[in-house]
């Protein structure tokens, strides 16, 4: 059965190829039939490792396929579904293509076995979702998207030094439990920990993801710190370092999400909060943390999935995401109005949402352990997620001050991808048995008691007594056009200084990494020079096509691009030494 | 174009809203005392610890984020000097 099955990674990303030569209908049936066809092998196929190849010695597995890699499997591909169809409309093929690629990478990291799959899977991740972020072709979302690309390409360098050494000191490239023990553990933990978006290396994600367009934004909230929580339940479970990190994530950044003024800003510290439990449950470790972790997990990727598309929506009929500029769109906006208050309820975690079932599992956990302290900070940041996300994100946009604005509802993709997410919360937040079915391990746990869902309502509704009593005595901090520092500052406010010595740097890199095989492996580091500036050319002209440019301009700029490669003016080294650091792998095993 | 919803521009219709949260406010409280309670820790022993731990972390989350406000708030233009 399996062998005439493609790879679901694999079937995202050549389908996405195809995307720019079809047109009009076909094409928006092509593109919703991808995810279908990759759920079609991912419900068919059995347990076990499938999909293995030979290769230069070692076995690569595409398919570790058992509970917890099915369950974000299933919840991934959900989402991509969700995520093509809410940007059906969109003319612009770079966004389809390199959303449909991200997605189909996302799925080889969490189905890969092995660590070589899983760091090409992992690098094809970062590269396709930079052009997520600049696809809104401003200025602003080119730098972050710099910046990004940056931030993810060093985390990735932590992750491949730990697995060159990982690999050195078990003599496999297969991985499953790691737990933090020596040094290639910690350089393996930074690298994931990096795209999970642990404090202190979060940065890039609210600094980034606002910058997305109306509709990049969902497929980015959804797949690159979800991917990291799957690795890090196979890997890390258990480890008390993450307990810690958690309930930092949980803590600090609802501060941040109460001061922002941009909408999706505030959605992104809530996403920040929202992985901060899940990392709780992981660091806890016992089996209902861990299902806990998992479950929020894949409840969060909908309900946020949701609060960005109903701000995506928002974003795409006015022009404005900021709350000194929207307010009342209730008006105009009816059912994007009600999808927000869903998914704000969800992640409020009220009774009969999905949030609900799944982070009661983590909150319970904590107190299965006796972790008094933990339990009154996820208690503290669930009463204060319910007031930013819950209240402050539908009251700001959809009622407070009328802005005039109105506005009408978005197509019917947008509203139809809407309705599925929010029915997804309302169902699973009813009927969480089919979810707990899914989870690793067997459940036995009842989310619905009477003095659950009591205590529950109580800190929902007494901190909402708080906000309307801090709003109508005028305590509450005003909407201010503003914007709040975070850690990206450190390398922000001298941007151009840090530039400078990245450049310098990142091409002594180059020379550096040339002049350590010069001699024995001359040619196949020339070999990787060439290439790279063979590839992005290749990459490059596409991507120009695609902009429009034709002809004399095409020709001009390949010219630019191809002699500053070679002459090394561009900051490549990294490139260049993720290239040569393979090949010291490759010596260094052999 | 559809009639604008205007329900929340009836003051009427506010003040509705707000009297029907408060009595939920109250129901919930009332309603602790004829449920099974499964405390987690001896403190939640007390009825209403959870409204009360509720509301307080609003408070102090408001009160934290506005001095938070007053180190980390810049001009919007601020990386672009």
């Amino acid at each position: 059965m399996t062998s005439n099955m493609i790879p679901p990674a694999i079937i995202f990303i050549l389908a996405a190829l195809l995307i720019p030569f079809l047109k009009g209908k076909t094409k928006s049936i092509y593109m919703l039939l991808i995810p279908v066809a990759a759920f079609y092998v991912l419900v068919n196929i059995p347990y076990g490792n499938i999909w293995t190849y030979e290769f230069w010695g070692y076995n690569l597995i595409l398919g570790r396929i058992d509970k917890l890699s099915m369950v974000f499997g299933y919840i991934f591909t959900i989402m991509a579904f969700l995520g093509i169809l809410f940007a059906l409309k969109v003319k612009d093929d770079l966004q389809h293509v390199s959303g449909i690629i991200y997605a189909g990478a996302t799925l080889g990291v969490v189905l890969a076995g092995d660590f070589l799959s899983l760091y090409l899977f992992w690098e094809i991740m970062a590269v396709s979702s930079t052009f997520l972020i600049i696809a809104s072709r401003t200025r602003a979302s080119r730098e972050a998207g710099f910046r990004y690309i940056l931030v993810h390409l060093i985390g990735g360098l932590f992750l491949l030094a730990g697995i060159v050494l990982y690999v050195q000191k078990t003599g496999t490239i297969a991985f499953d439990y790691i737990g933090l023990t020596g040094i290639e553990s910690y350089l393996i933990f930074i690298g994931i920990a990096l795209n999970a978006a642990a404090i202190p290396l979060h940065a890039w994600l609210p600094d980034a993801y606002p910058q997305g367009t109306p509709t990049s934004t969902v497929f980015l909230s959804a797949f690159t710190t979800k991917s990291a929580v799957y690795l890090l339940v196979r890997t890390f479970p258990g480890a008390d370092l993450l307990i810690w990190i958690g309930a930092f994530m949980v803590f600090v950044p609802i501060f941040y999400a109460v001061l922002e003024n941009d909408i999706r800003r505030v959605l992104a510290y809530s996403l920040l909060n929202q992985i901060g439990f899940m990392l709780v449950g992981i660091g806890i470790g016992s089996q209902l943390a861990l299902n806990g972790a998992v479950a929020h997990a894949f409840c969060h990727i909908l309900y946020k999935g949701l609060l960005f598309m109903a701000a995506g929506s928002v974003l795409q009929m006015t022009g404005k995401i900021k709350c000194t500029e929207i307010g009342g769109l209730y008006k105009t906006m009816p059912l994007t109005c009600l999808f927000c208050i869903v998914g704000a309820a969800s992640i409020s975690a009220f009774p009969l949402f999905s949030g609900f079932v799944s982070k009661s599992m983590i909150v319970t956990a904590t107190v299965n352990e006796k972790m008094i302290l933990v339990y009154l900070v996820l208690q503290f940041a669930s009463a204060g997620v319910f007031h930013h996300a819950g209240i402050k994100v539908p009251f700001f946009t959809f009622f407070g001050h009328d802005s005039g604005i109105r506005a009408k509802d978005p197509s019917w993709n947008m509203i139809l991808a809407m309705g599925i997410a929010a029915f997804a919360c309302v169902f699973i937040g009813v009927f969480p048995q089919p979810l707990y079915n899914l989870l690793p391990f067997t459940v036995n746990y009842i989310p619905y008691t009477g003095a659950h869902v009591v205590g529950q309502l109580q800190l929902l509704m007494f901190g909402a007594l708080a906000f309307a009593l801090l709003i109508l005595s005028g305590y509450y901090p005003p909407e201010i056009k503003s914007i709040n520092l975070d850690v990206d500052w450190s390398y922000r406010k001298f941007g151009r200084g840090a530039y400078i010595v990245m450049d310098k740097g990142l091409n002594a890199l180059n020379r550096v990494s040339e002049s350590i095989l010069m001699g024995s492996v001359k040619g196949v580091s020339s070999f990787f020079n060439s290439a790279a500036a063979k590839i992005a050319l290749f990459v490059s002209v596409n991507v120009w096509l695609l902009l429009g440019y034709r002809d004399k301009r095409l020709e001009i700029k390949k010219n630019q691009l191809y002699n500053d490669m070679i002459e090394g003016t561009l900051p490549i080294g990294i490139g260049a030494a993720v290239a040569i650091s393979f090949i010291l792998l490759v010596f260094a095993l052999t | 174009m559809k009639k604008e919803l205007t329900l929340f521009d009836n003051p009427k219709n506010v003040k509705i809203l707000l009297i029907t949260f408060y009595c939920s406010l109250v129901v919930l409280l009332i309603s602790e005392f004829f449920i099974h309670p499964h405390p987690a820790f001896s403190f939640e022993h007390v009825k209403g610890f959870s409204a009360v731990y509720g509301f307080f972390s609003c408070v102090l989350l408001i009160f934290l984020a506005k001095i938070l406000r007053l180190i980390v708030m810049k001009k919007e233009n601020y990386y672009d000097k």
